[in-house]
């Protein structure tokens, strides 16, 4: 770990200002960053302490809705009796995730921004497109079990870690950011990026930029969601692959639609196309299969994890018929649903 | 009188230092504050072999705080021969100096050690060292090791040649069912939660204390003594609390040698603490491979029983374990062949971890066990018990005494296994398949001679001592019940002191002797008080105890010494140390086994036997696999403390589950380096992986094993159990998996 300025500004424009720098890094809940410093694959000059911003609460939107603050941590986002009773899919993914201790501590802005489990990234005598552009990847032809079978690129085969981030994808989200140039917000399918050739960049946060809120649409699909996350072990790591579900059912047809792979691409992964395809059909078996196809194509696996691709395709028929029947998979019993 | 409920052998005793542990005041090697102490950082090895051409510290030393940059061109001299270096373990090779030359042998090695004032300052500098190498070709890979495996002409002394009987070769081919298969285990490594440490008080005078993470104190100082040069008589190292260890500690690690070489450097007391990361590069559990041949009769009689193994070590030790013969000893085929190898890699030198050569070689044999009983058509615990042998069936020995039969009786009845369906495949519940496995567990029940002390004072409270550690498996509260037990004390009375060079002689606790043989210690340091006590008795006025001749003529229960003739006289031990004028009594012992106990080494075998039976559910689609119901009936002689004896087996039993399903150190071959060194990545079980689990320990008396009848069970819970797991997962799906941890890709087709 580097020596650093460490600043703990009252309030968003003194953060912002000293986050503007360039070289700072702003600390939430800390639960990743502070790794990520400890193994010096972050080096922040400045570490701007933003929890005593006023971004903890959790308010109606107008027109439906919620907001979502910042720092509201993981834990109470989960067992807030609005996102409880209207996101039940949100609550789930993020009971998926980590553990209750880190949960506590953790902040959504945080969950947003946490770095991929990469164990090259992680390891600073390794090479890493990621955490020193040039280096090469070393995880292509390495050990890559837990890697990405979509959307990667000869630059970085990373996922993205996050599980609370797979659930907001399929809720379609919008980030709400602030930074230099003042405030706008961000579409959850834009909020991260692939690797392509810049696979240092995880998101479309500009330099200084910090995320304030979360906006979720009315829409939660409470009667019909799933989460559905399968592991190395029944709790406590990350998702091999993990598929997000909201669906609208009505007169025995989908009416609406919306699937999230987690663990499978450097971001939650949907195909709009595959979901249109499913509207308006009566959910089968052959449909789910269908739309897992549709999911997965193009999927490429990188020998230790090719086994992922027919896990993936498996869990999302399985997800989908957990959401169509109205019987989301609990985040207690470990059997699935 | 009123009689009191005596507390002893048998009592079901709560941890007596649990309160230190969970309130925080039990102190770790890591956490000693001692006066005027650097903080050393270790730099690890950016490659996997090769040569240091050159390091650039001067950005280290520009950071504020830091005093020195310790590497090979620096460091003070210590000793020349390999001999010096020698640990207790006493594995054949050149044992590693940390920065004792140019050389790297493994990625992550320590070449460097920072100083600074502060750990800050220490461990940034550490990031900003500038080393460049000569890199060579290296191999991490087991696989490819393969092909240089060899058979060590110089053995580890703990090693057991497999001794083969009859014609193993002409009786495999002859035999109407055959099994040929080749089994693997992955590298695991040990982590225990406590990392490695050492916190080293230069005194200044010439003498040290090292508090360091380790099983043997008084091994650590015979090793600092003899690697560094000091009088042992001027070491003095404390372990008082572990912090767990798996075997981890049984090897002086790199840490205490950094600590050792920058004390004496720079004149002063250092400290050096392991990553987590930096746990990956030590010791660890070799790879296995392990290619089994069974053939039987019609019947399903074992004919022939052949093992061939190689496990993996290091290039410059020659680790090796017992695989093999687990199958040969416990089976009683006439025929049975045995052979092993070892396979250098680049890395650190495998070593012990929780049973050494059983958990591995037992449990891949107990997988082949169980496809053979498929094939002859038999249920697998029939089939274990159609080859039940009575005897050692290796060496023709008895035993001591084995309960294996019950244990499998006991097991199989609180399971109820007889309402097993036979077919693979056959049980099912929703869309998860049903599984029942059955597996066998067996290690040795070993006995080192070992000493204690126990010193009476005339308040009535007793403390006894002896240089074993407690590694987290009770070994405190077991001593205080033994002395409990032949003094009649309450054990808020008594003080265990572990963990101390300085105290009576013990051998580095491993292997599951501790118990029994630093038990037999205590109790003989305690008898020898007590006979002082009944000769103090006598002054005691009308002298209650007139009869008395020896302690067979007396009870020793609560704080008084009674006679068993007559209970109604009895003299308290205060009041007999206050008579007799003594302030306090103290007395010291060996406990050795006697000639008695080493005929009886050589005549008969001794060892603990268990039956593991294991419920799986696994999700037919998707493959996940949850282990709902495990029964580890254990035969272990006499258990001290039923309920520091049932943690141990489950502690076992869930580090078996970790072998099974979830722990595999990956490696990059291209780098030849560990890559999972975390704990979010090298998995082990979490709660929710672990659900009921039943501990069995079957009626097991044998006064000839060791003096007090134990036979030991830090290890015995571990062995069988990840068979049983794999067994229930084939019974469950009808996929045999032979290579173990069973993830979830290995599931999925």
């Amino acid at each position: 770990m580097n020596p650093f300025v460490y600043a703990r500004p009252d309030a968003l424009p003194e953060a912002v200002r000293l986050g503007a720098t360039g070289r700072a890094a702003f600390l939430a809940g800390g639960t990743n960053l502070v790794d990520l410093m400890k193994e010096n694959v972050a080096r922040p000059a400045e570490v701007v302490d933003i929890n005593r911003l006023a971004l903890r609460d959790i308010v109606e939107i107008d027109g439906g809705g919620l907001r979502i603050g910042a720092l509201v941590t993981n834990a109470d986002t989960a067992y807030d009796e609005r996102v409880r009773r209207r996101y039940p899919l949100l609550c789930s993914a993020i009971l998926a995730g980590a553990s209750p201790q880190l949960r506590n501590a953790a902040t959504n802005g945080g969950n947003l921004n946490q770095r991929t489990r990469c164990y090259y990234f992680y390891d600073v005598q390794t090479p890493c497109n990621k955490r020193e552009p040039g280096q090469g990847c070393g995880a292509i032809g390495g050990a890559n079990r837990i890697h990405a079978i979509l959307g990667a690129s000869p630059q970085c085969i990373a996922t993205h870690p996050s599980d609370m981030c797979v659930a907001l994808a399929a809720l379609e989200a919008v980030v709400r950011v602030t930074g230099p140039q003042g405030e706008r917000t961000i579409p959850f399918e834009d909020y991260h990026r692939l690797p392509g050739n810049e696979p240092w960049k995880d998101n479309t946060l500009a330099p200084g930029e910090l995320v304030t809120a979360i906006d979720l649409p009315p829409e939660g699909f409470a009667a019909h969601h799933t989460y559905l996350k399968l592991r190395d072990r029944l709790s406590y790591a990350f998702a091999l692959v993990s598929v997000a579900v909201g669906m609208r059912v009505e007169e025995g047809r989908v009416a609406d639609l919306r699937i999230a792979l987690g663990g499978v691409a450097h971001k939650p992964w949907r195909r709009p196309q595959a979901e249109a395809a499913m509207r308006g059909q009566a959910p089968s078996r052959e449909l789910f299969e269908a739309a897992a196809q549709g999911l997965l194509e193009g999927a490429m696996g990188q020998g230790d994890n090719d086994f992922k691709i027919p896990l993936a395709r498996r869990a999302i028929v399985r997800a989908l018929s957990q959401a169509a029947a109205g019987t989301p998979q609990s985040q207690t019993d470990k059997r699935i649903a | 009188m009123d009689t009191v409920m005596k507390v002893g052998i048998g009592t079901p005793l709560s941890r007596v230092d649990g309160l230190e542990k969970v309130t925080g005041r039990a102190k770790y090697a890591a956490e000693y504050e001692v006066p005027d102490m650097l903080h050393g950082v270790a730099v690890p090895s950016a490659i996997a072999r090769g040569r240091i051409a050159a390091i650039d510290d001067r950005a280290a030393r520009q950071v504020p705080g830091v005093v020195e940059v310790l590497t090979h061109e620096n460091r003070p001299r210590e000793a020349w021969l390999d001999r010096s270096w020698k640990d207790e373990l006493k594995i054949p090779g050149e044992p590693f100096r940390a920065l004792g030359d140019d050389r790297v042998l493994f990625a992550g090695q320590p070449v460097a050690l920072v100083l600074a004032e502060s750990f800050e300052a220490a461990r940034h500098a550490a990031s900003l060292l500038d080393i460049r190498y000569e890199e060579e070709a290296h191999n991490i890979d087991f696989q490819v090791s393969l092909a240089e495996k060899f058979e060590p002409s110089k053995k580890r002394s703990s090693f057991h040649p497999p001794k083969n009987r009859g014609d193993a070769e002409a009786a495999f081919a002859e035999a109407p069912l055959k099994l040929e298969g080749e089994y693997h285990l992955a590298t695991e490594h040990h982590n225990p939660m406590e990392m490695h440490a050492t916190t080293l008080h230069w005194h200044g005078d010439g003498k040290i204390t090292v508090y360091d993470k380790t099983q043997g104190p008084q091994g650590v100082q015979a090793y600092l003594a003899s690697a560094f040069g000091f009088s042992k008589s001027d070491v003095r190292v404390v372990n008082a609390y572990v912090g767990g260890a798996f075997g981890s500690g049984l090897r002086p690690q790199w840490q205490v040698q950094l600590a050792t070489l920058a004390a004496k450097h720079m004149q002063r007391s250092v400290r050096v603490v392991m990553t987590r990361q930096q746990m990956f590069t030590h010791v660890h559990r070799p790879e296995c491979r392990m290619s089994v041949r069974l053939g039987a009769d019609v019947e399903g009689r074992l004919t022939s029983v052949i093992c061939d193994a190689t496990t993996s070590t290091s290039r410059f030790e020659d680790n090796m374990e017992d695989i093999v013969i687990w199958g040969m000893m416990n089976y009683a085929s006439p025929n049975a062949a045995g052979s092993y190898s070892i396979a250098p890699r680049d890395t650190y030198t495998s070593a012990d971890m929780r049973a050494p050569g059983a958990a591995t070689g037992m449990t891949l044999f107990e997988i082949a066990m169980d496809e053979m009983a498929y094939k002859a058509g038999v249920d697998p615990l029939e089939f274990r018990l159609l080859n039940y042998s009575e005897v050692d069936a290796m060496n023709g020995t008895p035993f001591t005494s084995k309960a294996l039969r019950e244990a499998y009786r006991e097991g199989a009845a609180r399971f109820g296994w007889d309402r097993r369906s036979p077919e693979p495949r056959s049980m099912r519940e929703g869309r998860e398949l049903v599984g029942w496995g059955v597996a066998t567990g067996m290690w040795d029940a070993m006995f080192s001679k070992t000493s204690a002390s126990a010193k009476l004072s005339a308040n009535g409270h007793l403390e006894v001592a002896c240089a074993t550690s407690d590694i987290g498996t009770g070994t405190y509260t077991v001593l205080t019940l033994v002395a409990a037990d032949t003094l009649g004390l309450p054990p808020e009375q008594i003080t265990a002191r572990l963990g101390d060079s300085s105290l009576p002689t013990a051998p580095v606790e491993g292997g599951s002797w501790a118990a029994a043989s630093s038990g037999a210690a205590v109790q003989l340091a305690c008898q020898s008080v007590a006979k002082k006590l009944l000769r103090a008795a006598d002054k005691v006025e009308g002298r209650p105890l007139n009869g008395a001749h020896s302690l067979d003529d007396v009870v020793f229960e609560g704080g008084r010494m009674l006679l068993k003739s007559d209970p109604t006289r009895s003299v308290g031990i205060v009041q007999a140390m206050q008579a007799a004028e003594l302030p306090v009594i103290e007395e010291e012992e060996t406990a050795s086994g006697g000639i008695s106990g080493m005929v009886s080494q050589m005549l008969k075998s001794r060892n603990t036997h268990s039956a593991i039976f294991c419920e799986v559910r696994v999700d037919e689609e998707l493959g996940q696999v949850r282990v709902t119901r495990i029964v580890n009936a254990v035969a272990a002689g006499r258990i001290i403390n039923p309920k520091t004896a049932r943690s141990q087996i489950l502690g076992g039993v869930v580090m078996g589950m970790g072998m099974a399903l979830h722990e595999e150190t990956l490696a990059d071959r291209k780098l030849g380096r560990w890559m999972n060194h975390n704990l979010a990545e090298y998995h082990v079980p979490a709660h929710a992986d672990v659900e009921q689990i039943d501990v069995i320990f079957v009626d097991e008396p044998d006064p000839e094993v060791t003096p007090l009848g134990v036979k030991g069970v830090g290890e015995i819970g571990i062995i069988g159990t990840a068979a049983a797991i794999a067994n229930a997962i084939f019974h469950a799906t009808g996929k045999r998996i032979r290579s173990l941890p069973i993830t979830i890709d290995k599931l999925i087709d």
